[in-house]
């Protein structure tokens, strides 16, 4: 392994890091790991979610301190850890997913506030920050109107905002986490553009994205992450999507997907004409009983917006839903449970789960009616309830009455699912259920779902990963913009048919 | 010593930890520095002064457990005994019947709850942060109040009412009683009942209850409804306490009933809180200031150590936490 994990060409790296340990809460994010970024040049940092990408990023930056031990060589120096003021210093830049700009205020003070803060004397200088953002922006050959607010402007330029304030002072590496997440193709591609012109002016970029297509295209070398370990360093050339996937998950895909013919089974819910203009239109499909059905998309295809409807949680202004062949109008989320539709929420964090309270208060949040006698709750039934849930789904806790918080993300997944069983759905719609789960966790997760569709669940699977939808589901649609632009059956097409039609 | 204390705490739950040792230094400290503390004079002052601001309390914790909070309470319960005593003085003043009496103390209760309820329905629909509507509730009722009675005292009320205020049975204050049924209901309420499951929940993430099918509007509207109609009973006996009604009375437990909450154990950030240790709390407040009433101190002087108290009960709560952060730390 640390043969690979050496530079081949003999090259001094910019960036050396050895040693790398880190532990939250138990877990070990990162094991002895060893990571090397030579000048200018594109590197990829490949991993599943979970694998440790945005903990070593973070290390890096100096947001995390590693462990003892830990040695970071950076543009001949050598540092224990790094702190956020001399990384920054030193010419380390990221541009986190989120991109962390400021929407309100005008494109020059975005790319240029840094330069402002901490000056004496304490008057800001709005000509001369114009002028370093216009400067910045030119150097991606890009103009823009620095003058206007940046939520003038599409996801796909304030990516490019972002990165022009990291070029505003000495960038010498720039860490880019999933820039491509919300961009469509010719986006995409411009972006890719503007990196290699980085790195021609002698920039290290590390890229990190699990979209395999780009990670070839852009980089020369790419290091690989798997639960928290190094799984090697590889040249670009010669790497095939299906040798980096095998990489990332430590498992051989034969193309044995679940994919299933359930047409003989009766329609649990049919979607007919569904339409709310700006989020999702024309939209038809059959969900039969026992089935899963896939939908995936990139971000803002509408897919969440889409199962709020089917939840009644967002009014649709035209189409009709039939649950079990009988027509249903929602007005709220309350109306979708009791006709049998249960919806896991994308955001398990603020949406899901109610972090701070119990375990078992979770669990029994939506299916109170079912501990209630008399009109009061019974501690007893809630008890034996949420037993039964514990063990029917593996679940792992301390004491039921813990708060939800102390569980590990995949734990937390499974209390989300059991809250849903318990009321008893005939339609479960699970909206990126492996999102914040481990990557061992995830199989577990996976089995469940198999489980209920063999039970007679209806069931859409929600994920913008396509594997995830390819091995899971028997029917897969493909959303862009608001519509159903393509209808998948894995078992007859290949994963990377779907990937190639999502990632146009 | 150690495993007794264990046992307490399982029984009772964490928040009893804090109101159960300020009760039990208050006991040992008044009991060698007074000989006279330990007397029925003593209870009989506390038990004749903890109801007001108990009901008062009980009507502030219920915003406060869905991370709220009614500002209005106090005002509320004097809008509510002038509407009793509005109806007293129509129907005879001194000289009223039991049937008016009842029917006061109904009409009392519907105006209390109707404040809550327009408050709670502003804050479910609107969205506006409960201090600012409760504040504006507030300033509104007490306008009114003092426009109603040209900021003056209504009194004149049939004798039979006083007891509500003063007297006993079999040895136990009347609104003592009164205020331990209040106390035993939402402990219920809180417990047992769907509406106590969801406020809870609704104060720790409104969002995530909703997205799990529960009502948060309706139950935002029936928090301060109840609370409205708790602040009513305490108007009720205010007025028989005093025999009068004056827009401003017990205006000064406004805040104490926030610290009363917070020193039982309530999160002011809602999600948790009980109601047994918030009523533990409002007992060691009340010997407190008869303690220290007993040993001559001036009254004002009591509002003070109260406030001492409070504060280093925020001390010790996070010297416990980072003990106990330590042991993890260690185990």
């Amino acid at each position: 392994m640390s043969e690979l994990a050496r530079p081949k060409s003999g090259q001094k790296p910019l960036l050396s890091l050895r040693n790398i340990n880190m532990t939250f809460g138990g877990i070990k994010a990162l094991k002895n790991v060893s990571f090397d970024v030579l000048p200018g040049e594109v590197h990829c940092l490949a991993g599943e979610n979970g694998s440790g990408k945005s903990t070593l990023i973070k290390i890096v930056t100096g947001v995390y301190r590693p462990e003892p031990g830990a040695s970071i060589d950076y543009d001949g120096q050598t540092y224990s850890h790094m702190s956020p003021v001399t990384a920054q210093a030193a010419g380390i830049k990221v541009i986190w997913q989120d991109l962390a700009l400021f929407p309100e205020m005008s494109v020059a003070e975005n790319i240029a506030f840094q330069t402002v803060l901490g000056r004496w004397p304490r008057f800001v200088n709005y000509a001369r920050m114009r002028e370093t953002a216009i400067r910045a922006l030119a150097r991606l050959g890009v103009s823009l109107d620095v003058d206007l607010p940046l939520k003038e402007y599409p996801i796909s330029q304030r990516q490019i905002v972002a990165i022009a304030r990291a070029l505003v002072g000495e960038a010498k590496l720039v860490f880019m986490d999933e820039p491509t997440a919300s961009l469509t193709q010719s986006e995409t591609d411009h972006l890719l553009d503007i990196v290699r012109t980085l790195s021609a002016s002698g920039v290290a970029v590390v890229f990190v994205s699990h979209r395999l297509a780009e990670v070839l295209d852009i980089s020369s070398r790419l290091t690989v992450l798997r639960d928290g370990a190094l799984v090697g360093v590889y040249p670009a050339t010669g790497m095939t999507q299906s040798r980096i996937t095998e990489l990332m998950t430590g498992k051989t895909f034969d193309h044995e997907t679940r994919a299933r013919d359930v047409s003989a089974n009766p329609a649990m819910l049919e979607v007919e004409k569904f339409s709310r203009p700006g989020l999702f239109e024309d939209i038809s499909f059959t969900v039969r009983r026992g089935e899963t059905l896939g939908i995936t998309g990139l971000l803002g295809a509408g897919r969440t917006e889409l199962a709020l409807s089917l939840f009644g949680m967002l009014k649709p202004r035209s189409g009709t839903i039939k649950i079990d062949g009988k027509p249903v109008r929602f007005s709220s989320n309350r109306d979708a449970i009791a006709a049998g539709v249960a919806y896991l929420s994308e955001d398990r964090l603020s949406l899901g789960l109610i972090q701070p309270q119990s375990i078992a208060d979770n669990l029994v949040i939506a299916s109170l009616d079912r501990i209630t006698s008399g009109g009061l709750l019974s501690d007893d039934r809630k008890r034996a309830l949420v037993a039964r849930w514990i063990a029917d789904l593996g679940i792992r806790i301390g004491r039921q009455g813990d708060a939800v918080s102390t569980l590990s993300g995949g734990n937390q997944q499974r209390i989300a699912i059991a809250k849903w069983l318990a009321t008893d759905p005939k339609l479960l719609i699970l909206d990126a259920p492996t999102v914040g789960v481990d990557v061992g966790a995830r199989a577990g997760i996976f089995d469940i779902i198999a489980k209920l569709a063999d039970s007679g669940l209806a069931i859409i699977l929600i994920s913008d990963e396509v594997p995830e939808v390819y091995f899971h589901a028997d029917r897969v649609l493909h959303m862009a913009e608001g519509r159903i632009v393509n209808r998948f059956t894995p078992r007859d097409c290949t994963l990377q048919d779907i990937e190639a039609a999502v990632y146009a | 010593m150690i495993a007794f204390f264990n046992r307490a705490r399982a029984l009772m739950g964490p928040e009893m930890a804090g109101p159960g040792f300020a009760l039990l230094a208050v006991v040992v400290f008044f009991s060698l520095a007074s000989p006279q503390f330990l007397s029925r004079a003593t209870f009989g002052s506390v038990a004749f002064q903890l109801p007001e601001l108990g009901l008062l309390t009980l009507a502030m914790l219920l915003p406060i457990l869905t991370g709220g909070l009614n500002l209005a309470i106090t005002f509320t319960a004097n809008i509510a005994g002038l509407t009793a005593a509005w109806v007293l003085k129509s129907n005879g003043g001194v000289d009223a019947g039991p049937v008016a009496f009842f029917i006061a103390c109904l009409l009392a209760i519907g105006v209390g709850a109707a404040s809550g309820l327009v408050m709670g329905l502003v804050i479910a629909y609107t969205r506006a942060h409960p201090i600012l509507v409760s504040l504006s509730m507030m300033i509104f009722l007490r306008g009114l109040g003092e426009f109603l009675t040209r900021g003056g005292d209504i009194s004149g009320f049939p004798t039979f009412i006083q007891p509500i205020g003063h007297g006993s049975i079999l040895g136990l204050p009347i609104p003592l009683l009164i205020f331990i049924i209040c106390v035993l209901i939402w402990h219920v309420l809180l417990t047992r009942m769907k509406l106590g499951f969801n406020t809870y929940m609704i104060g720790s993430n409104i969002e995530a209850t909703r997205y799990s099918g529960i009502n948060t509007r309706k139950v935002q509207v029936l928090v301060y409804t109840l609370s409205g109609a708790m602040c009513a009973i305490a108007g009720i006996i205010m007025m028989a306490r005093f025999n009068s009604v004056r827009v401003g009375h017990g205006e000064s437990y406004l805040l104490i009933t926030v610290l009363a909450c917070f020193l039982g154990g309530v999160n002011p950030f809602g999600g948790f809180g009980r109601v047994i240790p918030v009523f533990v709390a409002l007992v060691v407040l009340q010997l407190l200031s008869s303690g220290l009433n007993l040993m001559g101190a001036n009254q004002h002087l009591a509002t003070a150590v109260w406030g001492i108290l409070l504060i280093a009960v925020m001390i010790l709560r996070y010297a416990a936490g980072h003990l106990k952060f330590l042991q993890r730390i260690k185990g």
